[in-house]
């Protein structure tokens, strides 16, 4: 009885010694990098503040510096001083910042939890893993929204993504990102270019020059832009009739300010936004990183995200688990790009693809824009 | 009429020549002086001029490529670039891609030349995740002979050619060069691993590879050489060495370490090394003359290729030509900032004038008053003056709002009066304005009404006594305003890319472009440099033209 108490007892007294030692070894601040927000107030609320909860002592800065991560992580790097310890970024930049070495590669079934039912973690996230330094959290689309109150009489409301090369159905302004990306493959699309071929047209001078041909016969009518936020405002401002932004801006725009304002999802384009770790962090800080990043990417907590912004979650096994809007009470799977209803044609940008030709297109782009 | 005719130097107080004594004075002076601006001086250099000459360095510099595949680099020297390169090519390329992949480098090269030619980064990113595979085949191969080819001791016995035998450190010590040049780190202290002469003749890419393994195991993953198991590079390397009919003949006569293992390898019959095909198997683009052509015109540790083409020209095979017509753009861009700066500047000195000329006129009371209304804008975010534009200006906006209820435009043709160039122009005009009127002002205010006074009892017009008296005083004020707003104009971004659609756009906004997302520094480094050169050639000839004397920022 004595020894199995002190066994006992001992036994307890390692396992104390244990926890105490793994949170001794880990940083107790960490600094997290994001868009700032509707987004990043979604992370506070779904990731951090339970983590916070689940481990008093811990402190988070947030620095709202996403948009210029992969520039000011090289300069850090190079400056051999770098403050952050996990940063959000897409999943183009992060195949930039993996490419670089300014991202660490992670092993997912290493540093990931397993779904519930106890699938791999890089099972869960499947495909979406686009790079060994990226940890996908997820799923938002590049899609249309349109002035219901603008559209003319006796016309139906525009549901295919070429209604936007339309000026003679649907006339007025247009607005689309300052870059290639989505509209060089929207514009090729709609000159008839199966969907399947799309990069293989791109490839070639004359795709090139097709795809401008068809962007050309709206281009006096776009209002280009460069910061997610404004097509929302040129939509509410009744300055352009259609345009392209992120589906939780035009969700908010939508649900949470009452606009005018009708969603077309066709050829929405998918892209992933997720976490990095840079590379070389000391061990007490990426300790801490990779336990804070084990519990904010697990099934429920991105279910969670999804309650407070419509952007759906990169977990095969998440997607059940999507509930109502925090606020608002809505449900929320029908936002969700990645709805069944909403997903009938969907465009996935092959990031391989422009990490070789974004320099090239770019500056075709750009110099077609000048003209 | 002094009586001294004594022609010796002329003595201070001291009996020191005053010539002297007058230089030491001067020279306590000036370390006096020097030393009170020494803190401003060294904060400007340490925070801003040691990192700008930084930046704009970038521009020619071009390490990377010669640091991260010397051996292919010098293989390709000797290349006519008219067929895709020989075996001898890929098979250095193979071994420093095995060693920049393991260092996690070749990403890095792969980004860089891509600026030039697209499609080299996916080929570097596809091929460097294959390198192990090739090795791999003849690890296997090896293996398959003799187990001992698995074990770290015997190879670490064998390449170290046993106790007491000369090593060759020269070897080692390009090895570990080769390795600091490819991690920009230095690296001191002994390695744990000498390869021996004899060996290295023998074997001398099986002694290199593995050198470079010992050099990486040791330094960067501070592991022991003797314990790990070489790379798959090195058993590629090996079975290189053996194709050598010769090596047979002198391991024959070898009896170091694992000489008997090496000749039971050389008598076996083994894969042939063929990088070429391997390499074109793992993506078929190696195949592309283009791809090898970049690489070897980029080579030189400097290049003028970043400024080439921030003029819209680049280096092709047959020397430098202008760049296909589609993809120029610099060229516009250049013009049309500095057309733009100059137009802002005239619009600020045709509004700020009158500005200016009123406050130093009015009584000092008033005259602060309106002061305040100048500088308002100067504490409200940036930001938010520019979106207040877009929301008087746009087509729905306050201004087009006015005009249909005015009843002067009709509503289906409100005006466009942003997203372009007048946009740009109105906004940069509502913001810069206060630069141009301070100096003015502060220049008007030392102007004499006393002088306007004079010209006029002395039967000149109104406009007379302000053309010819008035103004020429005050041009001091006007340059120094219109240095200060052109030059601020020319670098501005955050204005022209909310309000300058695609027409209005400068210059800068391509260089915030490179900087932060296509990481492309070289090229943002070199439009800067040409920016920079610009705003001094025309401070130059500002200084000819009008003399820089003539500015003045204050009384």
């Amino acid at each position: 009885m004595r020894l199995t108490k002190t066994l006992l007892a001992t036994t307890a007294l390692t396992v104390a010694a244990g926890a105490s030692a793994t949170a001794q070894d880990m940083a107790d601040s960490m600094t997290l990098v994001s868009w700032g927000g509707a987004y990043q107030d979604s992370q506070q609320k779904a990731y951090v503040e339970p983590y916070l909860a689940a481990n008093p002592g811990v402190s988070v800065t947030w620095d709202e510096s996403s948009a210029e991560a992969v520039a000011k992580l090289r300069a850090m790097t190079e400056a051999g001083n770098v403050t952050w310890d996990l940063v959000d970024a897409v999943a183009s930049d992060a195949m930039r910042l993996c490419d670089e070495g300014l991202a660490m590669e992670l092993d997912h079934d290493e540093v990931l939890a397993a779904a519930p039912d106890g699938t791999d973690a890089s099972d869960d996230f499947g495909d979406l893993i686009v790079s060994d330094c990226f940890v996908p959290q997820i799923v938002y689309s590049t899609t249309f929204g349109y002035r219901t109150d603008m559209v003319p009489e006796g016309v139906d409301a525009p549901d295919s993504i070429c209604d936007v090369f339309d000026l003679e159905t649907y006339p007025g302004k247009r607005s689309l990102q300052k870059r290639p990306i989505d509209n060089m493959e929207w514009a090729l699309y709609c000159d008839g270019v199966a969907k399947d071929e799309l990069y293989d047209v791109l490839s070639t001078d004359e795709g090139v020059d097709r795809a401008l041909a068809k962007l050309d016969t709206i281009k006096d009518q776009v209002v280009w832009w460069s910061a997610g936020a404004e097509t929302p405002q040129l939509l509410a401002d009744g300055e352009v009739f259609i345009g392209s932004t992120y589906n939780g801006r035009l969700f908010s725009a939508i649900a949470e300010q009452d606009q005018p304002i009708g969603m077309m999802w066709d050829l929405q384009s998918f892209d992933l936004d997720g976490w990095i770790v840079p590379a070389g962090l000391p061990e007490d800080r990426l300790a801490r990183v990779l336990d804070f990043l084990k519990f904010a990417t697990d099934t429920q907590r991105l279910a969670d995200q999804a309650a407070y912004i419509s952007y759906g979650p990169a977990r095969d096994s998440s997607a059940p688990l999507v509930g109502k809007h925090a606020e608002l009470g809505i449900d929320m799977a029908p936002h969700m790009p990645t709805d069944p209803a909403n997903a009938t044609n969907v465009h996935i940008y092959d990031y391989e693809w422009w990490a070789d030709n974004r320099d090239d297109l770019d500056a075709k782009f750009q110099a077609w824009l000048a003209q | 009429m002094s009586d001294t005719t004594d022609t010796g130097p002329v003595l201070a107080a001291d009996g020191t020549p005053l010539k002297r004594s007058l230089r030491r004075a001067l020279r306590a002076q000036k370390i006096r002086a020097l030393a009170l601006i020494a803190p401003l001086l060294i904060f400007v250099l340490v925070a801003f001029i040691a990192p700008i000459a930084d930046m704009l360095f970038r521009s020619v510099e071009n390490q990377i490529v010669g640091n991260t595949v010397p051996m292919t680099v010098e293989e390709l020297r000797d290349w006519d670039g008219e067929a895709v390169p020989d075996e001898q090519v890929f098979r250095a390329m193979y071994f420093d891609l095995f060693l920049a992949a393991e260092a996690k480098e070749h990403t890095k090269l792969g980004s860089r030349l891509n600026y030039e030619e697209s499609g080299v980064s996916s080929l570097f990113r596809t091929t460097g995740r294959d390198v192990d595979d090739m090795g791999e085949v003849f690890q296997d191969a090896f293996e398959e002979i003799s187990s001992d080819f698995e074990e770290a001791q015997v190879w670490y016995d064998m390449m170290s050619g046993g106790d007491g035998v000369e090593g060759n450190e020269r070897l080692l010590s390009n090895q570990v060069g080769r390795l600091e040049q490819l991690e920009t780190e230095t690296y001191s202290g002994d390695v744990g691993f000498v390869p021996g002469s004899a060996i290295s003749d023998i074997l001398p890419n099986t002694a290199r590879a593995y050198s470079a393994f010992a050099a990486f195991t040791h330094f960067v993953d501070e592991d022991v050489v003797a314990e790990e198991e070489p790379w798959e590079a090195v058993y590629a390397a090996l079975a290189l060495d053996l194709e050598d009919p010769g090596t047979a003949a002198a391991l024959a006569n070898y009896d170091g370490p694992g000489a008997d293992l090496l000749r039971q390898a050389a008598a076996t019959d083994m894969p042939k090394v063929d990088m070429k095909s391997a390499f074109i198997e793992s993506n078929k683009d190696w195949n592309r003359i283009e791809y090898w052509k970049v690489i070897k015109t980029y080579s030189p540790p400097y290049t003028t290729g970043y400024f080439l083409n921030a003029v819209d020209m680049e280096k092709t095979a047959e020397g430098i030509a202008l760049r296909d017509e589609d993809e120029r753009i610099y060229g516009i861009l250049f013009k049309r900032t500095m057309f733009m700066s100059m137009v802002i500047t005239c619009s600020c000195i045709a509004l700020g004038y009158p500005v200016a000329w009123i406050l130093a006129n009015l009584p000092a009371r008033t005259a602060n008053l309106l002061m305040i209304l100048v500088l308002l804008p100067f504490w409200t975010s940036l930001l938010v003056r520019t979106s207040a534009w877009k929301i008087m200006l746009q087509q729905q906006g306050v201004i087009n709002d006015t005009l249909v209820w005015l009843g002067l435009v009709a509503d289906e043709s409100r005006l466009v009066m942003i997203n372009n160039q007048f946009g740009t122009i109105v906004a940069m005009t509502h913001i810069l304005l206060p630069f141009m009127i301070l100096p003015m002002y502060s220049v008007m205010q030392t102007i004499p009404p006393s002088y306007l006074r004079a010209a006029k009892s002395l039967g000149a017009t109104n406009w007379t006594a302000f053309w010819r008296v008035y103004f020429p005083q005050s041009v001091p004020g006007i340059g120094a305003g219109s240095i200060l707003v052109f030059i601020l104009a020319i670098g501005y971004y955050i204005t022209p890319e909310i309000v300058g659609g695609t027409t209005g756009t400068f210059i800068s906004n391509r260089i915030a472009y490179h900087i932060s997302t296509s990481l492309n520094w070289g090229l943002a480094a070199a439009l800067g440099s040409i920016l920079l050169a610009v705003v001094l050639i025309l401070y130059w000839a500002y200084d000819k033209i009008v003399g820089i004397d003539n500015v003045k920022l204050g009384g």
